[in-house]
């Protein structure tokens, strides 16, 4: 970024010393720090993950905006892209690897099927949109989005970045140290999140018999 | 046209009182007995020489009451092929002997049946669910079986947009969500499955004593669904004994999007976009396969003009397709993005043209039946040409004279057995893996579709079946692609690009077809059913991803894990069109 925008516009800095002095906020200067090294996880899952390799690649070069990092692991990453369908049998391990990944962690749905099951939504064995398990900051459409469409989508992550405060994220707020910690669901007839425990026993109750 | 599937040998004659031949209007092949199942499969392998069983899937004839597995079986000299087929009475259990001692090629084929009709294959060693997991209520391709989002048995549904309203899957779901639970079941008194039957499935290294009293013992490494090395959400179980594979297990189904269920209640038309998405480098590739298979049951010509478009693409997405399997093969090895950047660079100007014609980069949607959906514009036309003659020819030579005396390269690919001939036909593997083993069974020669029979190239061969040849008959493949490009682009006729009127219905007599082509990655297939109606009563697909890693065990035991690796991208596995 920019000195200008670095810098708060109301305090003056005196000429001679411009180029060396800057006035700025903590946030802006830790969000700056932040927003051009967002590491993504290493992480495909079906169509779109070829359009992401593809977003790396020499044509569209992700690596302008600090996003070439494919990490394998979790635990160095900052960003899911969780870039296809969303299958029950695949889910758990995605909620393991979102569990892993230290904060501050983002998640974008990219795509039709991760943002809400897309053409295979009626599928048996399809989670019908990430967001019903993990916080979805960024949404990209299309089936599958072109690495533009995945670039603009990172273009908004960092914008929402940008908009952080350090008084106000979770990942230093005490009380909500595991804020955003995601129960793993459970393989069993279906797909069991066992946050809707009771919720699912009542209604298999009241289930007319088969 | 395709070669119709007649049979070139008559079961009854040689099975009489066994083997009845199928008189069902547009049906073709023969039904066996359950009970002589085995004894005539044999005889179909031995004596009549059909070596390679491509396909097995089961269909539902609920009205009838029965279920219905269907063989298709092929020589690997070439023709056509032999079709036969097994009823059984629809009642649980349902109960049939398991080919696997004769085509050990039917091993996930079967599971998969098993799993998703819940038919019991008797004999066979490790019936367990593939697509889902263990512990799944019910069997999702049977015909009275509902997924939980159900509206109608087909599209289009008359609830889609009712007063210019809106409504969510969800909310007429009781669970509000896309689950379906048993009557009074209880989440918290679950017992979750442990794939106990998984770990059991594999082959262990049994503790012994060796000297001095130190005891060893075998480890299981699980490999995936997460892996950088998988090429997507594929799960390997493997025991070893330090560093060598003793036992491996694919686990599969992390991508299972339900592409048949879907497909059987989607219209035909509605089904193209949804191939797009099996193997979802080849989008073309996919729409050649379905559209050959529902114009076979159509019965209807294809427009001349886009014969020749239909080859251009499929022949362009098999050279990207390869360009990408030698960029992934370099990042399994060890020799992170350089090389695939290289690869990339070329797909992207072949992704241009796709785009051009299609509108979209990866998900053409392409093909109709009886033609393409538009025309090629001319300047697309001379871009193709400069693709063709001059960069793609001096590309591949640079990517060659690259890599191929690499030391490293060399020390890793060299010598290293993948399979060899008699193995890859047993296993059922096609597409480039089987060519490696010097056996030349390509479909556009031995059953040639579409029109390849007009060109002339060769069928890329290599003979040592080790990685080497492996990778290099990818390049041989892409020369060959150039070729026939050539060719196709210098006899390109004018005139209409479809031979039917566009219509959002078409009209399928009732009958089965299965279609295949030579697909990249090997043999695709398609299997259809209709019954007159407007959607499919089945619409299977033969992928030839899924049926390839039926070899991977038998390829993997006993080499190092680091190898395994490299094996695997020899398969060049796509998970799209592997779970489907």
């Amino acid at each position: 970024m920019e000195n200008e925008k670095l810098s708060l516009p109301n305090y003056s800095i005196p000429e001679d010393i411009q180029n060396v002095v800057a006035v700025t906020t903590l946030d802006r200067l830790y969000n700056w720090g932040r927003r051009s090294s967002v590491w993504p996880l290493m992480f495909g899952l079906a169509c779109c993950a070829i359009e992401m390799i593809a977003a790396q690649t020499a044509r569209y070069d992700m690596a302008r905006f600090g996003m070439e990092v494919m990490r394998p692991t979790p635990r160095q990453a900052d960003m899911m892209l969780v870039s296809g369908t969303v299958t029950k049998k695949m889910l758990p391990s995605i909620i393991r690897l979102y569990n892993q990944m230290p904060e501050p962690k983002y998640v974008v749905a990219m795509g039709a099927c991760a943002s809400s099951g897309g053409p295979f939504k009626e599928g048996y064995n399809v989670v019908a949109g990430i967001d019903k398990f993990l916080p979805v900051d960024v949404y990209i459409p299309g089936c599958p989005p072109t690495p533009q469409a995945l670039i603009a989508g990172m273009i908004k992550l960092q914008e929402k970045i940008d908009k952080q405060s350090i008084k106000h994220v979770t990942w230093y707020n005490k009380e909500k140290k595991d804020g955003n910690y995601v129960p793993m669901p459970i393989l069993g007839p279906d797909l069991i999140d066992v946050r809707r425990n009771a919720e699912i026993r009542d209604v298999a109750a009241a289930k007319e018999s088969a | 046209m395709v070669t119709p599937l007649t049979a070139t040998v008559d079961l009854v004659v040689r099975f009489p009182g066994t083997v009845a031949a199928d008189v069902r209007p547009g049906y073709t092949g023969f039904i066996i007995n359950k009970e002589n199942l085995v004894e005539v499969a044999t005889a179909v392998r031995d004596e009549f020489g059909y070596d390679l069983l491509t396909a097995v899937t089961a269909i539902d004839y609920i009205a009838e009451n029965k279920m219905e597995v269907v063989y298709h079986a092929y020589k690997t000299t070439g023709g056509a092929g032999l079709v036969f087929r097994v009823q059984v009475e629809r009642v649980d259990p349902i109960e049939l002997p398991s080919l696997i001692d004769i085509w050990p090629g039917v091993d996930f084929q079967e599971r998969e049946a098993w799993d998703l009709y819940g038919i019991k294959f008797t004999g066979h060693p490790d019936l367990r669910r593939i697509l889902m997991w263990e512990g799944f209520e019910g069997h999702p391709l049977r015909k009275d079986w509902k997924e939980p989002f159900f509206e109608e048995e087909t599209k289009p549904f008359k609830s889609r947009w009712p007063d210019g309203q809106h409504t969510f899957a969800e909310n007429k779901n009781p669970f509000r969500d896309n689950l379906n639970f048993p009557k009074d079941f209880d989440p918290e008194k679950y017992v979750v499955d442990k794939e106990e039957d998984l770990y059991a499935s594999l082959e262990r290294y049994t503790t012994k004593d060796v000297e001095g009293n130190m005891k060893t013992d075998h480890i299981v490494v699980n490999l995936g669904p997460h892996h950088p090395s998988t090429h997507g959400v594929l799960r390997v179980a493997v025991t070893m004994d330090g560093e060598t594979i003793i036992g491996l297990k694919p686990v599969m189904g992390y991508l299972h999007r339900n592409h048949d269920k879907i497909g059987e209640r989607n219209t035909y038309l509605q089904n193209i976009p949804y191939t797009d998405r099996l193997d979802y480098f080849n989008s073309m590739s996919n729409n050649f396969g379905y559209c050959t298979t529902v114009e076979k049951l159509m019965k209807i010509p294809v427009a001349e003009r886009a014969e020749y478009i239909r080859v251009i693409m499929a022949e362009l997405s098999r050279i990207q397709n390869h360009l990408i399997f030698i960029g992934m093969l370099m990042n399994d090895l060890g020799t992170m993005y350089t090389p695939s950047l290289y690869a990339f660079e070329e797909r992207e100007l072949i992704l241009d043209i796709f785009e051009a014609v299609s509108g979209a980069r990866m998900m053409c949607n392409y093909f109709r039946f009886g033609g393409v959906v538009r025309d090629i514009p001319d300047d697309v036309l001379q871009k193709i040409k400069g693709l063709v003659s001059e960069r793609l020819p001096a590309k591949t030579d640079e990517m060659e004279r690259f890599l191929n005396e690499n030391e490293i390269l060399v020390a890793r690919l060299k010598g290293i057995h993948v399979l060899n001939a008699e193995d890859a036909i047993k296993y059922s593997v096609t597409g480039p893996v089987l060519r490696a083993t010097g056996v030349p069974y390509d479909l556009r020669r031995a059953d040639p579709y579409s029109i390849y029979d007009r060109f002339d190239f060769d069928v890329a061969v290599r003979q040592n079946g080790d990685m080497m040849d492996n990778y290099l008959i990818r390049f041989d493949e892409i020369r060959q692609s150039l070729r026939i490009l050539e060719q196709a682009l210098k006899q390109i006729p004018q005139g209409p690009i479809n031979s039917q009127k566009a219509a959002y219905q078409v009209r399928v007599p009732a009958g089965e077809a299965y279609g295949r082509i030579e697909s990249p990655k090997g043999e695709l297939g398609f299997y259809v059913v209709s019954n007159g109606k407007p959607n499919p009563y089945r619409y299977h697909v033969r992928p030839a991803s899924f049926v390839n890693l039926t070899a991977v065990e038998s390829m993997c035991r006993g080499t190092k894990i680091a190898d395994f690796v490299a094996l695997l991208a020899m398969l060049d596995i796509v998970m799209g069109e592997l779970d489907r």
